[in-house]
């Protein structure tokens, strides 16, 4: 079966499937967060399961999504077209400064994207009268309720919420996978072998990890938009450090090569802190040793790990 | 298909979660900040919580029934705050909640609880939690706007007006910096200087060296809360500036006089009675509930109260009050009860709720208070 | 004038404190490659411990060597535990099993200790010294010497001692130094203790200025960081250059220009000097060892 179809219908029957099965809104509202993570991580599976590129300041990105349908509809934009100037809006910057940050590499590269990340985080905070402040702002006007009544379906909020994010997650998914397996694609894995033999192959290094690094940060604004939207509220704290660790680690728990790896990760990291309310004291605790072992034990992340379980046991 | 299983195995293991037996007859619920950047405020305020349902499941609950209380960490994290909420309205099925620590956490979690039609008391200091006044949220804490008028009256009954600021960059410092800015001029104060600082900031001397040498300077008020203002006035004494000193309600606590040390001495701030239970006149209504308080925690844990446990410390009695008026623990009877609150003598002030006023309190109830040998002195006015 | 030398003291101070950090990162990627995001929390240790032990009535002295104890200890434990197992892996699941490590030391942190902000007094007084018109405290001094000493100290161990020829021969090539007889099983758990006891001595000296508590770690390791990258990785005179210039671009930034964006100053620098020079100012060209 075609790759992207096939991922099609697993993750479509997987929104479906949860929809079946959710008691009540508190489920929707986590299922909703699953998907916004998704969307937002498989960003992170293009730019570090297809080029091995680490960035630590993608929340930065995901922030601008989410402040641009914060703010634009306060001076007269619709709300999905704010998304929209959003997403374009942190492709247009991760393009602009793609390039020269991109010509670092390893630990080097990590620092750049994170300085990047802490600055469009600094404006956030420190920018009040436009901003809210660290205090964060409301978001105004999209209802997804409305979206589902224009077709005679009154749902809840929580549940209108699901139905959207699932939707984005899955074409989001969708199109990753396509590009993945396009000749771009190809030549993205060439570089993530080796910078220099894809180079002798004629690829354009540069240009291609900078388009990379530009898709990667619009999946990231358009979480961030979603999120915005389905919260009502945000903080400056979407745009901070320890959101751009926790999207780069639920690619890696899950495994950063595949956008099953990015589900995977989004959902257990999504909802581990929801099963561990019971052992508040020792959240912190459980986290970090989660991350720590699957890392030691499954290097690659839980899905490859799972496959490579399951051909063995064919054999 | 491994991939369902696991999922399938998530949803199970997050339904066994919160699966809990129903034994209480009125479940209220707190989503507070007992973790992350503002546990300083939120950690007290838990405990607070847990020994008070504690104490009053001892005598015998409220109105006959037995109270359980559910409470959630969300870190001060505005988007785990609403998933919070969400869970204890649709899944623990609370009447009541008591938190969001933070004003991001309150504000994220607000649209829910109008939505489902909860009582909501919010332990977050920004005025825009109560202006404009929601149906079903209320909230404990002084304004900030409050604590900056309250600051700016005792500067000019000293006849001084010139100002310089220097704020936290965290929520708390940020949020009181722009309300202090927007009362200075009918208050009839001059703002001659505005730094900020970052909250793990180690050493304040630049800003406060360029403070010092603004023209005319006769006051510095320094908005922020945790290890920042402590250094800020450590700073302030090492630099050897003379002229008067405030601090905000965000530091106070006995601990700040240990951080702060010696260098604490003269420095003013407006605080709740609860700094001063000893002082209090022999009628003061405040003086039994903040003297059982204090006797009460410091039993338990060992430690003195902070003023933010003192928030839910408010929150909770105005809450058990309200409960045992409306005879029932309905939401909506709750709510109704709640605004009809007068005249409830807490450990911050004394609450008088109405249709258009949920935080109830006047600048009356606030203190102004000044470090004096180590400990608190009332300012004479 | 005397406000310039009071923003240059302050600068001087905290880029100490950004420097000793930095310098236990050089130590753990010098021998293993690893940046360790762990390393805010050997500093909030050191702190802690000897702000409980002194609460407890122990001397300051014995506390402080007790605490550089308990960080090495915790130091040798993350090596053996979270990064030998590791070994090979690549650069993203270091970063992120260090990461992981020091969420999960900020949860025993939170257990042991408590969630409180502690500090205890300098250990030459408090009475601030005067000069020119500007003021330090004599802390800062102790701050300032120490971050000096720990500096020469790792120069020297580093070039001039055997174990420490085992560490640097270790980095760059495992295999080769185990050929000849170097046991680089050791010198690897050397190196992460002796970045954890650097950790946990510049928290134990920074207390008294900067105040700690269980959770300050992760913005402690960010500036270390930052000044490692900005000083070039894995160089010890960068770590020192990069905490101090990181220090002063922060209180003169506060000073002359904007406390509210002092941190985003220093983040522009870095850039830039990264967009110039892409190993760092003392940084070696190809060190990738990705």
């Amino acid at each position: 079966m075609n790759p992207a179809l096939r991922t099609f219908l697993i993750l479509a029957a997987l929104v479906v499937a949860g929809a079946l099965i959710f008691p009540s809104s508190y489920y929707y509202r986590v299922g909703t967060l699953v998907w916004i993570n998704t969307l937002a991580v498989t960003g992170i599976v293009v730019l570090l399961g297809y080029v091995g590129l680490v960035s630590l300041g993608h929340a930065g990105f995901f922030a601008i999504g989410a402040y641009a349908t914060a703010i634009l509809p306060s001076y007269g934009v619709p709300s999905v077209l704010a998304a929209i100037l959003g997403a374009a809006g942190a492709g247009l910057l991760a393009a602009i400064v793609g390039r020269p940050i991109l010509r670092l590499s390893g630990y080097y590269l990590a620092i750049a994207t994170l300085g990047l990340g802490m600055l469009i985080w600094m404006v956030l905070s420190k920018e009040a009268w436009l901003t809210g402040g660290p205090d964060g702002m409301t978001v105004m006007g999209a209802n997804a309720r409305d979206l589902f009544k224009l077709v005679g379906l009154n749902l809840r909020s929580a549940e209108s919420w699901y139905w959207v994010t699932g939707t984005f997650a899955v074409l989001g998914a969708v199109l990753a996978v396509n590009l993945g397996n396009s000749p771009w694609g190809r030549a993205l894995r060439a570089i993530h072998d080796s910078d220099v033999a894809a180079s002798s192959l004629g690829i354009d290094v540069a240009k291609a990890k900078s388009m990379a690094f530009t898709i990667s940060a619009v999946y990231a604004a358009v979480a961030g938009a979603l999120l915005a939207l389905a919260n009502g509220y945000i903080t400056p704290e979407v745009g901070g450090f320890m959101h751009s660790v926790e999207m780069v680690t639920m690619a890696v728990l899950g495994g950063a090569a595949s956008v099953f790896g990015a589900l995977v990760g989004a959902l257990i990291l999504t909802a581990l802190p929801q099963v561990l309310t019971v052992f508040a004291d020792y959240e912190h605790m459980i986290l970090g040793a989660v991350m720590v072992l699957t890392m030691i034990l499954m290097r690659r992340g839980l899905v490859p790990a799972l496959v490579d379980l399951a051909k063995r046991r064919r054999k | 298909m491994t991939k369902t299983k696991l999922i399938a195995a998530g949803v199970s293991a997050l339904a066994l979660s919160v699966a809990s037996p129903a034994l209480a007859q009125i479940k209220i619920g707190a989503s507070l900040a007992v973790t992350g950047p503002a546990a300083f405020l939120g950690d007290p305020e838990a405990k607070t919580l847990e020994m008070l349902v504690e104490e009053i499941n001892a005598q015998g609950g409220i109105n006959g029934e037995e109270v359980e209380l559910v409470l959630y960490d969300d870190g001060a994290d505005p988007n785990k705050a609403r998933t919070f909420a969400t869970r204890l309205i649709e899944e623990d099925e609370v009447v009541a909640v008591i938190g969001g620590t933070s004003t991001g956490a309150t504000m994220a979690m607000v649209p829910l609880f109008e939505d489902y039609e909860i009582p909501f008391i919010s332990l977050a200091g920004a005025v825009v939690i109560i202006e404009p006044t929601k149906e079903y949220v209320f909230k404990t804490p002084h304004t900030d706007r409050m604590a900056c008028r309250k600051i700016f009256e005792d500067i000019t009954a000293r006849g001084l007006s010139k100002v310089g600021l220097i704020s936290g960059t965290g929520g708390f410092g940020k949020s009181m910096r722009e309300q202090c800015m927007s009362v200075a001029e009918e208050s009839g104060v001059e703002i001659v200087a505005d730094e900020t600082y970052g909250p793990n900031d180690a050493d304040m001397t630049p800003q406060l060296t360029n403070i010092a040498g603004t023209d005319g300077i006769e006051a510095i008020v320094n908005p922020g809360f945790g290890q920042g203002p402590a250094v800020v006035t450590r700073n302030y004494d090492q630099l050897g500036i003379e002229v008067p000193f405030y601090q905000s309600h965000g530091v106070a606590s006995d601990s700040f006089i240990e951080l702060a040390g010696d260098a604490a001495e003269g420095v003013r701030l407006p605080a709740t009675p609860l700094l001063i239970p000893d002082q209090l006149a022999e009628d003061d209504p405040q003086r039994e509930p903040v003297q059982s308080y204090i006797a009460a925690y410091e039993e338990q844990y060992g430690e003195s109260p902070s003023t933010f446990g003192g928030y839910a410390y408010d929150a909770f009695h105005l809450l058990v009050d309200a409960i045992e008026r409306a005879g029932s623990s309905d939401p909506q009877a709750i709510r109704d009860a709640l605004e009809e609150t007068e005249g409830h003598a807490g450990v911050t002030g004394v609450y008088t709720f109405g249709p258009d006023d949920h935080l109830g309190l006047d600048l009356s109830s606030f203190r102004m208070l000044e470090i004096q040998d180590g400990g608190w002195v009332p300012v004479e006015q | 004038m005397s406000e310039l030398l009071q923003f240059l003291v302050s600068g001087v101070t905290v880029g100490a404190i950004y420097a000793a950090v930095a310098l236990g990162f050089t130590m753990i990627y010098n021998a293993s490659g690893v940046v360790n995001f762990a390393q805010g929390e050997f500093v909030v240790i050191g702190g802690l411990t000897a702000a409980f032990l002194i609460a407890m009535g122990v001397p300051v002295f014995l506390a402080a060597v007790l605490a550089v104890v308990a960080g090495t200890v915790v130091g040798i434990l993350l090596y053996r535990l979270a990064i030998r197992p590791a070994r090979e892996a690549p650069l993203v699941s270091l970063i992120i099993i260090t990461i992981g490590a020091s969420i999960f030391l900020r949860g025993a942190m939170q257990m042991v200790f408590d969630k409180q902000i502690h500090r205890y007094d300098g250990f030459s007084g408090e009475t601030p010294l005067r000069f020119a018109g500007a003021t330090i405290l004599p802390q800062s001094l102790w701050i300032i010497f120490g971050s000096f000493a720990v500096f020469v100290f790792l120069a020297w161990f580093m070039s001039r001692t055997r174990a420490g020829r085992g560490i640097r021969a270790t980095a760059s090539n495992r295999l080769a130094a185990a050929l000849v007889g170097i046991n680089t099983r050791w010198a690897m758990n050397l190196s992460f203790a002796l970045s954890a006891a650097v950790g946990a001595l510049a928290g134990v000296l920074s207390t008294p200025v900067t105040f700690t508590s269980y959770d300050v770690g992760v913005l402690i390791a960010l500036k270390g960081f930052s000044a490692t990258m900005l000083g070039g990785v894995g160089s010890p005179q960068g770590a020192l250059v990069g905490g101090l210039l990181i220090g002063l671009i922060e209180s003169l930034t506060a000073g002359y220009i904007s406390s509210d964006y002092k941190d985003a100053a220093a983040f522009i620098v870095i850039l830039v000097v990264l967009f110039v020079r892409p190993e760092g100012l003392f940084g070696k060209k190809l060190t990738e060892r990705v």
